[in-house]
């Protein structure tokens, strides 16, 4: 066990740098800087674009460049933003807690209920229950979030308000608080999570519930089960030891390769709801051009994946021993 | 027989389904004695093993168990579920055909053995452990501590089997049921298991009751054999009386099926036909499609119980008329 | 156990009357091929075959769209009792119309010819780079399936959109791959995207139902008899994953609509200045509108692109059930 996961750590370490490498070489590819530059600075001096240059580390041979900005980025010099110069790190900081509170927030419920859901219909196969949810799940991974996202804020900003006569939306549709609104405000805050979060649940609910109702029907019709009933210990045991402690296996390590893709995988949800996490910090930062922002925010969910890859490897290996081969 | 530990009588095992009721299993005897080995011999669909998961309440909830099954006096079918539970493992153990899928893959094996003591005995972890080690060196697994520790992938498929059989007699059971337990294994492996169990039972005494197909397992290591067909009894007797003269047109069509020494290059003789619908059995004796003596008789409901005939009992109720009485 | 149920389904003779041993032994049973037994089974996926049904109502509508649609794509209709934009459905405009007047029923069946043609060119694409690639990383395996599955494993772990954005830039910037690509935004560009994108993860499935099918018996046969390499993958692999390699078609078509919306919905994908429009660009449309009220906006293409979506999706799951049946029918 401790050979794999220090195997999957050395690994881990060279993948860093090659995939951080790749993301250089295809932002520096795809977004040019000094074309940025020029385009938020016009009036820019010769004299000025190759200072901007030099500063940025932009010149030189590909691999020059890279080492330049990996030597100013470990050293915490995260230079400042084209638009607006504007430091990099404390808006990072900003939408990369937005984007934990929302993601984490939508992630428990979504895993939760879908697993809930997903035992129900394995224990109660064929029935009502399970037709329903299977359903459920299916028109729930068919609808995209974009177009989940619209209709909940078409029925939300628009329509309950005016079929019930509100004042204001029942439910916020952007934002994280109010206009103006200073402090910290829990339920006020939770209010703003609702709808963008809903819209992440239904694919996880949809996902997992599919997943769980499949682990626990394979478990179910194991041949292990039968031997653990021979035993004679109690159906609880059996449920808690046997049944759902091998049926978790895959789910648990689908929730981790999951967790590790929020860092940045909201965007479609945050941009809709106007939610300042890293999605919308991407976008912002990728129509803009903007390479010293786009860096560091590659770079975290660069990290987010490779760590949390590592993580469902090592996870899985634990949990099913049959694994360790290697 | 007054003094068996295990007695079953009339035991029939229903599994209702959109088509109609299967009926696997139609009302089968059994006893077996303290230290007797009975095999039970029959092909697939003759419902065999059901016929004791049946009694150890394994089967799904929908199926219809009725009839008898008594250890040393305690009934249990139709018994409250917590009778039943602490009755398995405890008084009465089973060990499964495919030791790799009958063991949790992701459970030391140690701690499944474990499981199995700490569910009727009131051991600590570590005095339970210790027991499991003692196990594993009973039935013959080299460096047992070690093993212990290990996962059942990490096994071959023998040593699998003697896990399975160090775990069914952790509590000292009454009454042991091998399902196929040699099936899976190789022919070599395959003696190597059997002669576990036979010292195994020699030394606790256990009863037991040995599922198989196989004829020449059975020749080996029963006391006793019964032969179901159809879910219904066909004969059952001593080993030796059964190989040496069977009574049913069954067993003979088993046993003359089986390539004898010296009779090679000649052609096999497998009984014709194919076992019959268990959803609409034949009226009387089911093996009458296939039988080459069947007559009117045959055909009359209720099918035959066993009689006694000679030294065994057979439920053809032309054996009077078909075997030779005192013919050996 | 399952031996009885077995023989409760096979003998499907009528009992009334007990054949006797002679009469079995002549009994000709009907071969049927796993092929046809497959596609009986998916037959009997109702869910499936409406879905199939649905479908093809909706792809028919979808090609046959000079006649189908009421309108040209651009087509700005006159005035409807005095409104010359958004107008909500009548019997002029039956889903409505947006601000340039144009019939939004027409709009949809039009956008549908661009999603579904994107859809189905991806889907083509990826699925053979994807089972070539996969069959042999499967059956080969050592380091060129370990490349493959390191690289996928990172690439697909990374969040989609930013991929694509990342790619869709460098790409257009590589004057080089022009060839290949096509003018940025031009549809051809975004089929060879998010080709390159979907491949890996058809290849990730064909690797493992290959990785299942090298162990079976007929593999092995076929090995003894020394047969070739290639020959094995061609003629004894590829006919057996046939099932799986379906079934990620259907994913990988439903994968490509979804995506090509969403990047059309962004402005990222297919340019509507150029005269098409996707049912992405049509939701992207309706996204501006949602404060408004302009409801038909939003709901017809929804609608009509998460039905879509759902049929595929379900005839997937037919043809999952059809090659691979399990004891398991959780569907209605």
């Amino acid at each position: 066990m401790l050979r794999y996961v220090s195997r999957r750590l050395v690994w881990a370490v060279p993948t860093l740098f090659i995939v951080t490498f790749l993301v250089f070489v295809a932002i520096r590819i795809g977004t040019d800087p000094v074309a940025s530059y020029l385009r938020l600075n016009p009036r820019a001096s010769q004299a000025k674009i190759q200072q901007y240059k030099e500063v940025n580390g932009l010149v030189g041979t590909i691999p020059q460049q890279y080492f330049h900005w990996l030597r100013h980025f470990v050293t915490g010099d995260w230079g400042r933003s084209i638009k607006g110069s504007r430091p990099v790190w404390p808006e990072l900081k900003n939408a990369l807690a937005n984007t934990l509170v929302l993601g984490i927030f939508a992630t428990t419920i979504g895993i939760s209920v879908g697993l809930f859901i997903g035992t129900i219909a394995a224990i109660r196969q064929y029935s009502k229950f399970d037709s329903v949810a299977s359903t459920g799940a299916f028109v729930g991974l068919s609808i995209p979030p974009y177009i989940s996202a619209i209709l909940l804020q078409l029925l939300f900003a628009v329509y309950i308000t005016k079929w019930f006569n509100l004042s204001e939306p029942l439910l916020p549709t952007s934002g994280v608080y109010p206009p103006g609104h200073s402090g910290f405000d829990p339920m006020l805050r939770l209010k703003y999570l609702i709808l963008p979060a809903t819209v992440v649940a239904i694919q996880i609910i949809a996902v997992y519930s599919r997943y769980m109702r499949a682990s626990l029907l394979e478990v179910k019709n194991s041949e292990y089960l039968r031997t653990a009933r021979a035993k004679g210990i109690s159906e609880k045991r059996v449920l808690v030891n046997h049944t759902m402690r091998n049926a978790l296996i895959p789910v648990v390590t689908i929730a981790a390769l999951d967790i590790g893709a929020i860092v940045g995988g909201l965007i479609i949800t945050e941009r809709i709801f106007q939610y300042p996490g890293m999605g919308n910090y991407f976008l912002t930062a990728f129509e803009n051009g903007d390479f010293p922002q786009l860096m560091p925010w590659m770079v975290f969910v660069v990290i987010a994946v490779i760590m949390f890859n590592l993580l469902a490897d090592v996870l899985y290996a634990w949990l099913d021993p049959r694994i360790r081969l290697d | 027989m007054t003094d068996s530990v295990f007695s079953v009588r009339d035991l029939r095992v229903g599994f209702p389904t959109d088509y109609g009721e299967v009926q696997a299993v139609r009302g089968i005897d059994l006893d077996v004695a303290e230290g007797e080995l009975v095999g039970i011999v029959g092909e697939s669909g003759s419902g065999k093993s059901v016929s004791f998961l049946g009694v150890m309440g394994l089967l799904p909830p929908s199926a219809k168990v009725t009839g008898s099954a008594k250890v040393r006096g305690l009934e249990l079918i139709g018994a409250d579920k917590k009778v039943v539970r602490k009755t398995r493992g405890k008084r009465m153990a089973m060990i499964f055909q495919d030791p790799l899928s009958a063991l949790n893959p992701v459970h030391k094996i140690g701690r499944q053995i474990v499981e199995m003591i700490q569910a009727h005995q009131d051991m600590s972890k570590s005095e339970a452990q210790q027991r499991a080690v003692e196990l594993l060196e009973l039935v013959g697994i080299p460096q047992p501590k070690t093993r212990a520790m290990q996962f059942p992938h990490e096994f071959s498929g023998g040593m699998r089997q003697r896990v399975m059989i160090a775990m069914a007699i952790a509590n000292d059971p009454e009454v042991l049921i091998a399902d196929e337990p040699t099936t899976a294994l190789d022919v070599t492996v395959q003696a190597q298991i059997l002669e576990v169990i036979q010292r195994i039972q020699r030394e606790l005494n256990t009863a037991v009751v040995f599922i198989t197909h196989d004829l020449g397992v059975v020749a080996r290591i029963a006391d006793r054999v019964q032969v179901m067909y159809a879910g219904r009894s066909a004969e059952r007797g001593e080993v030796h009386d059964i190989f040496m003269r069977p009574t049913h047109p069954y067993t003979q069509g088993l046993l003359s099926s089986l390539p004898a020494s010296g009779t090679a290059g000649q052609r096999l003789h497998p009984i014709p036909g194919s076992p019959p619908n268990m959803m609409r059995p034949p009226s009387g004796c089911a093996f009458r499609t296939r039988c080459p003596h069947s007559a009117d008789v045959c055909a009359v409901d209720p099918p035959p119980d066993l009689a006694p005939f000679g030294t065994v009992e057979t439920a053809c109720v032309r054996a009077h008329e078909l075997v030779p009485e005192g013919a050996l | 156990m399952t031996d009885l149920l077995h023989t409760a389904e096979a003998l499907t003779a009528a009992p009334s009357a007990e054949p006797t041993a002679d009469e079995l032994e002549g009994l000709n049973v009907e071969s049927v091929s796993p092929a046809r037994m497959a596609m009986r089974r998916f037959v009997h996926h109702r869910m499936a075959m409406g879905c199939l049904v649905v479908f093809l109502i909706i792809a028919l509508f979808i090609i046959l769209a000079p006649w189908t649609a009421r309108y040209p794509q651009s087509h700005s209709l006159p005035p409807i009792d005095g409104q010359s934009s958004f107008v909500s459905p009548n019997s002029k405009a039956w889903f409505g119309t947006d601000e340039l007047n144009r019939d939004l029923y027409s709009r949809v069946i039009w956008g549908g010819r661009v999603s579904l043609f994107i859809g189905l060119s991806v889907a083509l694409t990826s699925s053979i780079l994807g089972t070539i690639t996969g069959a042999i990383a499967g059956y080969v395996g050592g380091w060129i399936d370990d490349i493959l599955m390191r690289t996928t494993d990172l690439f697909l772990a990374f969040p989609l959109l930013v991929s694509l954005l990342v790619l869709r830039n460098m790409f257009a910037k590589v004057h080089q791959l022009n060839w290949l690509f096509g003018e940025l935004s031009s549809i051809r560009f975004i089929i060879v995207l998010l080709s390159l994108v979907t491949w890996m993860g058809v290849a990730r499935i064909v690797r493992g139902v290959v990785l299942s099918l090298k162990e079976r018996e007929f593999v092995e046969a076929s090995r003894a008899i020394g047969s070739k390499r290639r020959r094995i993958v061609w003629r004894h692999l590829i006919p057996n994953a046939i099932g799986p390699i379906l079934v990620a078609m259907t994913t990988a078509v439903v994968a490509a609509i979804v995506t090509e919306s969403t990047l059309s919905f962004f402005g990222y994908g297919v340019d509507p200045s150029q005269g098409k429009s996707s049912w992405g660009n049509l939701l992207e449309a309706a996204r501006g509108t949602v404060q408004s009220g302009y409801w038909w906006i939003a709901l017809f293409p929804s609608i009509v692109f998460i039905i879509t979506i759902l049929c595929i999706n379900f005839i997937g799951d037919g043809l999952r059930d059809a090659f691979d049946p399990k004891q398991d029918k959780g569907r209605a």
